[in-house]
């Protein structure tokens, strides 16, 4: 086997007689060999493509594919806007080296933020190599037409020219940000269902992962952490892991601590051998009441993010008054592959392969770290396990930067499944107020929101500068919440009269917290959406006749309608008059919102048995409706819808973070377990398709439409309101205690 | 550290490792496969499912040395994405992967359920992996791979 020496960053290719777009560049390469350095500059051409003589396209693009597909969709929307095949495009994904700086592949933006700007640059390249091959044939450009990279007269095809030929020495060019795009329907790739590039290699075991990356002379660390949240070493023995077979030596830094070993098993070994002797910890907040005591931290800023009338007077002259509170449990991304990185420093120069959605941050974020300017880093994106966020994938590659740094060798550092699961960033928690007033004829005349969110640090298009455990480990205090816009959604989507949504940014939070997927949208919506549901109750209303009721925005309208006709909805108030007599009910539940309020619309509608005797809820099938605008590829998209409503009944029936009053303690599948085969319900999707409209993303709005979905399908069923998420056994039999009894 | 001889993928293979070396680090660290892969060390996920002599295993919790003269399939060893194996062109054609990191346990517990059970219904292929854990949620995608898989 020669996978060790197929990776070798000293084997750069060389630009030897190839030509680009502005620029001398390498001919494209596999995914296992570094690209010489080259522009990245966001605004030149050649940061984005190269074309190589024989017409082969090498897109570069700073967004990167976290298992999602967006890498053959980005290679469907070059392909069109170049006028080539499919086929003849490779893509570079996240090289800091190579690529523009697109930003953290998060937000939802990959399609619409990264696929714009890839699209632009192609559009302007495709314009300058026709123009060059309309002076080069002598005849207008009008005149000419491209097929698969080949230029030719339209009248006379045998006179053509082909990209590699046209582009000579190279055309020196800037983006056009108002270059105009293709359209549907002159499209031929864009909007089929295209499969994926990396799935015939994924499931052969040929595919390349960050933890099948293998340097020569690459050693094996782990980092050894407390289980203590805060805890600090006191003392080191390491005098029993020098015994282990392989042992290399111990790294320490402050209060990082690693073992470094010739094998894996070793370093394993070696590290569970060190004896560490850890201070007390700072301590942990009782769980039990965890959102008791999140709304009473300090609050660092108050903002309204929605003001529509006079709220306040609309509650106190209403008729009749609703109140409920929510909270969204602390959880975790809990990816099925621990974090894993190398990193290789030598020369002054630190070489790092990582899964990281943030490989520009991340330049800024290790300089600190590893005291190397950040032009000395150089971070290479190499697709790992799904992230869903930030998880412990950057912290993994601060791990490794940070040893090789100081033993000046190549490292690889594998987390363990407890570092992952207890270790890596977590959701903040999450407490929302809801407040509505309906009239006589049960309208809603004024709606009233407190969102208790944690205070973000995230800019857009900024790095980052978040709390890496081998930062704070080694005395670099980053503080900071870093978890992305929590506001969005906070804000609700009908349209009534008076309205007022406040949000109280919460200055500190109890754990590293992150980003975890569709991050604020998601507990909002759950919010929003139950707090809607409680509503239609009130008036005595069918819940998705009650929601249409204030919808005005036909798309909303439209995909509202499409989940109904899915799930074979009939118009009823609840809950369900034929939930079932035995102790399994039945019940059906519904929930829209459109995501960020701006982009994706989404509705869903569950359904769900719920045992009253154990409290244990099934949701037996989902049916989920989508529209995104134009669709790059539908069945990219169904793959997105779909495991946005699998992980989010998840999510929703079964995860919380736990915690007793020193550590974390779920550490593995079996204290912080993820929804089984067994339990998995139907899904059924309705994809809405908008060609000709911006194309929106698609990995985050379906996740936002499903607490809710399911805790109204609760409802409907027993009558009782879920409204802590998740809804475990044990509070869906204390909600159904607490419920009014059932009509007759 | 100890030699040993397996048998991996129709080949005999010599390692020289340490006794405890769970077989997954050996398949991964020693001869270089990817296929399965280290999601818990704990036998909870099935990321390191292999076969051997024919079953389900778990190589993240099975020492070399008992390993026996157990003869070991990985995902490579049931075909290439030049000549995929049923179960794996079944995967293509459904797509049945997101970041496709827990596909090898599903792809390599669905063939040992597809050896012993030709015709299995949806809940004999959802119990089969049962304890096969995906994050994504690709599990629709991934019972239907394997209802096509026996269907074909």
């Amino acid at each position: 086997m020669t996978v060790q020496t197929t990776f070798d960053r000293r084997t750069f290719l060389q630009a030897g007689g190839i030509l680009a777009i502005g620029f001398s560049m390498s001919a494209t390469a596999g995914a296992n060999t570094l690209h010489a350095p080259k522009s990245v500059a966001k605004e030149a051409v050649d940061s984005w493509l190269t074309i190589s003589p024989d017409n082969k396209v090498t897109i570069f693009v700073g967004k990167v594919d976290l298992g999602t597909g967006s890498r053959t969709a980005l290679m469907q929307l070059a392909a069109d806007e170049l006028d080539v095949s499919f086929g003849r495009i490779e893509m570079v994904m996240g090289d800091t080296a190579t690529t523009p700086d697109q930003w953290l592949t998060a937000a939802n933006l990959t399609i619409f933020q990264g696929g714009g700007e890839l699209r632009r640059a192609a559009a302007s390249a495709r314009r300058a190599l026709v123009e060059r091959a309309a002076q080069r044939l002598g005849v207008p450009a009008g005149d000419l037409t491209v097929e698969d990279g080949v230029v030719s007269v339209k009248a006379d095809p045998n006179r053509k020219l082909s990209y590699g030929e046209v582009i000579g020495d190279g055309v020196k060019l800037d983006v056009d940000a108002k270059i105009e795009l293709k359209k549907a329907p002159t499209y031929k790739v864009i909007g089929k269902s295209i499969r994926r590039v990396d799935i015939p290699a994924k499931v052969t075991g040929e595919f390349t992962y960050v933890h099948d990356v293998r340097v020569p002379g690459m050693l094996h660390a782990r980092v050894i952490r407390p289980d203590d949240f805060g805890a600090r070493i006191a003392s080191v023995d390491d005098s029993a892991a020098r015994q282990v077979g392989g042992f290399v030596q111990t790294v320490r830094k402050g209060d990082f601590l690693a073992v470094v070993a010739r094998n894996e098993w070793a370093a394993i070994k070696a590290a569970r051998a060190v004896r560490v002797t850890w201070t007390p910890g700072t301590g942990l907040p009782e769980q039990a009441t965890v959102f008791e005591t999140w709304r009473k931290l300090p609050v660092a800023k108050e903002e309204v993010t929605q003001n529509v009338g006079d709220a306040k007077a609309a509650l106190d002259t209403s008729a009749r008054r609703v109140k409920a509170t929510y909270d969204f449990a602390v959880q975790t991304h809990a990816t099925i592959g621990p974090s894993c990185a190398v990193a290789d420093f030598q020369g002054g120069k630190l070489t790092v392969w990582t899964s990281s959605q943030a490989t520009h941050s991340m330049q800024h974020e290790l300089s600190s770290i590893t005291g190397l300017p950040r032009e000395a880093i150089r971070l290479v994106f190499i697709e790992g396990a799904g992230c869903y966020g930030r998880n412990g994938t950057e912290d993994a590659a601060a791990d490794a930067s940070l040893i090789s740094t100081i033993i000046s060798q190549p490292v690889r550092v594998q987390w363990s499944r407890a570092d992952e699961t207890a270790r890596s960033p977590k959701s903040p928690p999450r407490t929302m107020d809801m407040e509505a007033g309906l009239d006589v004829q049960g309208n809603v005349v004024a709606w009233a929101g407190d969102f208790y969110i944690a205070l973000n640090h995230i800019v857009a298009f900024k790095p980052l500068d978040f709390p890496l455990l081998a930062a704070s480990e080694t005395g670099l205090p980053k503080p900071g919440n870093w978890v992305g816009f929590l506001f969005q959604n906070s804000g609700q989507p009908y349209q009534f009269a008076n309205v007022r949504v406040n949000t109280r940014h919460i200055a500190e939070t109890f754990f590293r917290s992150s980003h975890l997927r569709s991050p604020g949208r998601i507990e909002n919506s759950f919010a929003n959406e139950a707090f809607m549901d409680e509503l239609a109750a009130a008036a005595n209303a069918d819940p998705a006749e009650f929601r249409l009721r204030y919808l005005k925005d036909q798309r909303a309208i439209d995909v509202v309608q499409a989940a109904m006709k899915l799930a074979g909805w009939q118009a009823r108030s609840g809950p369900n008059p034929n939930a079932g007599s035995g102790s399994v009910v039945t019940g059906r539940g519904i929930s829209y919102l459109r995501y960020n309020n701006a982009i994706t619309y989404v509705a869903a509608v569950a359904e769900v048995e719920v045992n009253k005797e154990t409290g244990d809820i099934r949701v037996t099938r989902v049916c989920a409706s989508h529209d995104c605008g134009e669709m790059v590829n539908p069945d990219g998209v169904a793959n997105q819808v779909e495991g946005g409503v699998l992980q989010t009944v998840s999510r929703t029936l079964m995860e919380s973070v736990t915690w007793d009053r020193s550590k974390v303690t779920s550490v593995d599948w079996a204290s912080y377990p993820i929804m089984r085969h067994t339990q998995a319900p139907k899904v059924e999707i309705a994809l809405i398709d908008r060609p000709g409209t911006p194309a929106w993303g698609a990995g985050e709005p379906t996740a936002c439409a499903i607490p809710a979905a399911i805790a109204n399908a609760v409802f409907d069923a027993t009558g009782a309101r879920m409204r802590s998420l998740p809804f475990t056994p044990d509070k869906v039999k204390a909600a159904l205690a607490a419920a009014p009894p059932r009509r007759a | 550290m100890a030699t040993f001889t397996l048998r991996v993928n129709g080949e005999a293979r010599t390692v020289d490792v340490d006794p405890d070396t769970p077989l997954l680090y050996v398949l991964r660290d020693n001869l270089a496969l990817k296929g399965p892969r280290f999601g818990c060390g704990l036998a909870q996920c099935g990321a390191c499912t292999v076969h051997v002599n024919g079953e389900a295993v778990r190589s993240c919790v099975l020492p070399i040395e008992a390993l026996k003269d157990g003869a070991v399939t990985t995902l490579e060893g049931l075909g290439t994405s030049a000549k995929p194996a049923k179960i794996q062109q079944a995967f293509i054609d459904e797509q049945a992967a997101q970041c496709g990191y827990c596909i090898n346990g599903m792809i390599m517990t669905s063939a040992a359920l597809l050896e012993k059970n030709k015709t299995p219904s949806e809940s004999d292929i959802r119990a089969a992996l049962a304890d096969n854990l995906c994050r994504c949620g690709t599990h629709k995608r991934i019972v239907a791979a394997v209802k096509r898989a026996a269907a074909a």
